[in-house]
């Protein structure tokens, strides 16, 4: 990755959390401490990583992108605006009534969006079961899912994953975003998912783990799963995120799992967007 | 009555997807460790490429078949009623459901007839559970020749489908040239002074109990409803409208089945005294299959003898 490359993605990372904090302002409500965990992971997947077509979202041979941890779509959202899904300006709609920003995403009314989630612990079943299609049909499609450490508590979690493994799924990438926090709490009081890789491991998966919000890790960890493509077993990267990354005062505080910034907050994250944006532009 | 031909319509359901794959490329199979019980090992031995068996793990499977169905294929989804509508209701209801995606599930061993295996595994709550997810079609044949064209509507149809099949052998009835219509009733015999509405392994019993009434001057309409939703309102509205009493009979919770799907019906559009004869808001427990539906009251007998309580006799 150039210079230019990496600082491209992080500006494109301000736009996105720019989109999530205006889209849960907008909402009155949503989930942007999860959604600005991701909004790296979101950045890198949807510009860097994916094969897509925006003026195609239904393509055949796109690779396809299943957001397991759904609450987290203003994050999605932003990311496919910004890509070209549709208006960037729409995001102010997300929950409104009539919007197709729906709460969570709806995969018949949202451009881009591959599967319809919200519901944890489902996504990772439905992104196995298009990588398990994709190889029946012999079709080059990378599934990535995008999972959140709460959410892997739920037993079926781990069905998909022995799933995957059972059924040679390296065309599957499970990304894990392991930013500590959870409604309740943090996440090893509420209920200890640790060790993780060691989990994933067992259950059959090659596991990277990287700093989620370092662009040059990412990128290195999606070498290592087109690496293992072949390898006949699934990727897991797990990423090290911090839970509201890049607004201070969301930053590592569970209160922000599931509550909107008022105009006062909305405005003081907008003015620390700006500030990043205006570092990387220096 | 010894050379009458008996077939299980889980039978009916391995087979025809079978006879549906030769043709059907994109047809795939998914089972949970049941494939000898389901009979989908009847496709297995055939196309074992497209069958993938996801272990004990029902939940993971549904989900699956809706990742299937979103890179065009048509997942027939199969385990038992109990493990289909009931462990994995809300990944039916909130992924395969709210997509409305193209997946057909297949569920054997619906109601009491399952036998010695006991409440556990006796589902008689499937009707209600997937009648109340919105746009989700939901079918019960009456016999194997219904079963297998089942089978094929449902894959020949777009969107999310529901069958329920049974464990027990079950009376062929029906001719090969029966030709079964996704959301049409079958009317099997006229009759004017009640009617009974039947649906699955009743309808034989719905027959029989015809014929008894029959014996004694008493004249039922009998309508085979194979499917629960989207229910035959013409076809019920004009029974109920030309025989003034209605008995409905289904193996399945007389909560939320086809019995108060017909009740609905008639309370909005035109009400009409109706017996509804399936379990009455219990349990199941072991015993041959038999046995049980006689018990509960699932027989050609206990039908009759509702229409004639029903008329006064």
């Amino acid at each position: 990755m150039t210079p230019e490359e990496r600082r491209s993605l992080q500006l494109t990372a301000v736009s996105v959390r720019e989109g999530i904090l205006t889209g849960t302002h907008g909402a009155k409500a949503g989930h942007p401490g999860g959604s600005l965990s991701a909004a790296d992971i979101f950045t890198y997947l949807y510009f860097r990583e994916m094969r897509i077509d925006p003026k195609n979202p239904q393509w055949e041979n796109r690779d396809r992108f299943v957001l397991s941890k759904g609450h987290t779509a203003p994050g999605l959202y932003a990311a496919l605006a910004h890509r070209g899904y549709f208006p960037v300006e729409d995001l102010p709609t997300l929950r409104h009534i009539d919007s197709y920003l729906q709460g969570h995403p709806n995969m018949n009314t949202v451009p881009g969006v591959d599967m319809s989630t919200g519901s944890l612990g489902q996504g990772l079943s439905a992104a196995a079961g298009m990588a398990k299609g994709a190889k029946f049909l012999h079709r080059d499609v990378n599934v990535y899912a995008l999972l959140g450490d709460g959410e892997l508590a739920e037993g079926q979690i781990w069905e998909a994953a022995m799933f995957a493994a059972h059924y040679c799924l390296d065309n599957l990438c499970i990304i894990a975003d392991i930013n500590g926090l959870q409604i309740d709490g943090r996440t090893c009081d509420v209920m200890n998912s640790e060790p993780v890789d060691a989990k994933f491991a067992a259950f059959g998966c090659d596991v990277v783990t990287v700093d989620g919000h370092d662009f040059d890790q990412l990128e290195s960890a999606f070498a290592a799963f087109h690496k293992n493509k072949g390898s006949s077993k699934p990727t897991c990267i797990l990423m090290k995120t911090t839970k509201g990354k890049g607004v201070s005062y969301m930053e590592d505080n569970a209160g922000w799992h599931g509550k909107a910034p008022n105009d006062e907050e909305y405005a003081q994250g907008m003015a620390e967007l700006a500030a990043a944006r205006k570092a990387l532009e220096v | 009555m010894a050379d009458v031909k008996k077939v299980a319509t889980r039978d009916s359901y391995g087979s025809a997807l079978k006879e549906l794959g030769a043709t059907a490329e994109n047809l795939v199979v998914l089972d949970a460790d049941l494939a000898g019980a389901t009979k989908t090992s009847i496709f297995q031995k055939a196309y074992p490429e497209r069958h993938f068996d996801c272990g004990i793990a029902e939940a993971n499977m549904i989900n699956v078949a809706a990742g299937l169905a979103t890179m065009g294929l048509v997942p027939f989804a199969s385990t038992f009623a109990m493990f289909a509508a009931g462990r994995a209701y809300e990944q039916i209801r909130n992924t395969i459901g709210y997509p409305h995606l193209n997946v057909k599930i297949g569920a054997t061993h619906g109601g009491i007839s399952v036998g010695e295996d006991g409440a556990s595994h006796q589902c008689c709550e499937d009707f209600a559970l997937m009648r109340a997810i919105p746009g989700m079609t939901v079918m019960c044949p009456a016999d194997d020749v219904e079963a297998r064209q089942m089978v094929r509507a449902a894959y020949e149809m777009d969107g999310p489908v529901y069958m329920r099949f049974g464990r027990a052998v079950t009376r062929v009835f029906h001719s090969e040239d029966y030709c079964f219509q996704i959301g049409k009733g079958e009317v099997l015999q006229e009759g004017t002074d009640a009617a009974i509405i039947a649906t699955g392994i009743m309808v034989p019993e719905a027959i029989d109990a015809g014929k008894s009434l029959a014996a004694e001057g008493i004249s039922v309409r009998i309508i085979n409803m194979a499917t629960i939703k989207p229910l035959d309102g013409e076809l019920v509205l004009k029974a109920a409208r030309e025989c003034g009493r209605i008995v409905t009979v289904e193996e399945h919770s007389v909560i939320g089945g086809l019995g108060e799907a017909v009740c609905s019906l008639l309370a909005e559009n035109c009400p009409t005294p109706v017996k509804r004869i399936g379990v009455n808001d219990k349990f199941g427990h072991s015993g041959p299959a038999a046995a049980l539906l006689e018990q509960f009251g699932l027989s050609a007998s206990n039908i009759a003898a509702q229409i004639r309580a029903l008329l006064g006799k």
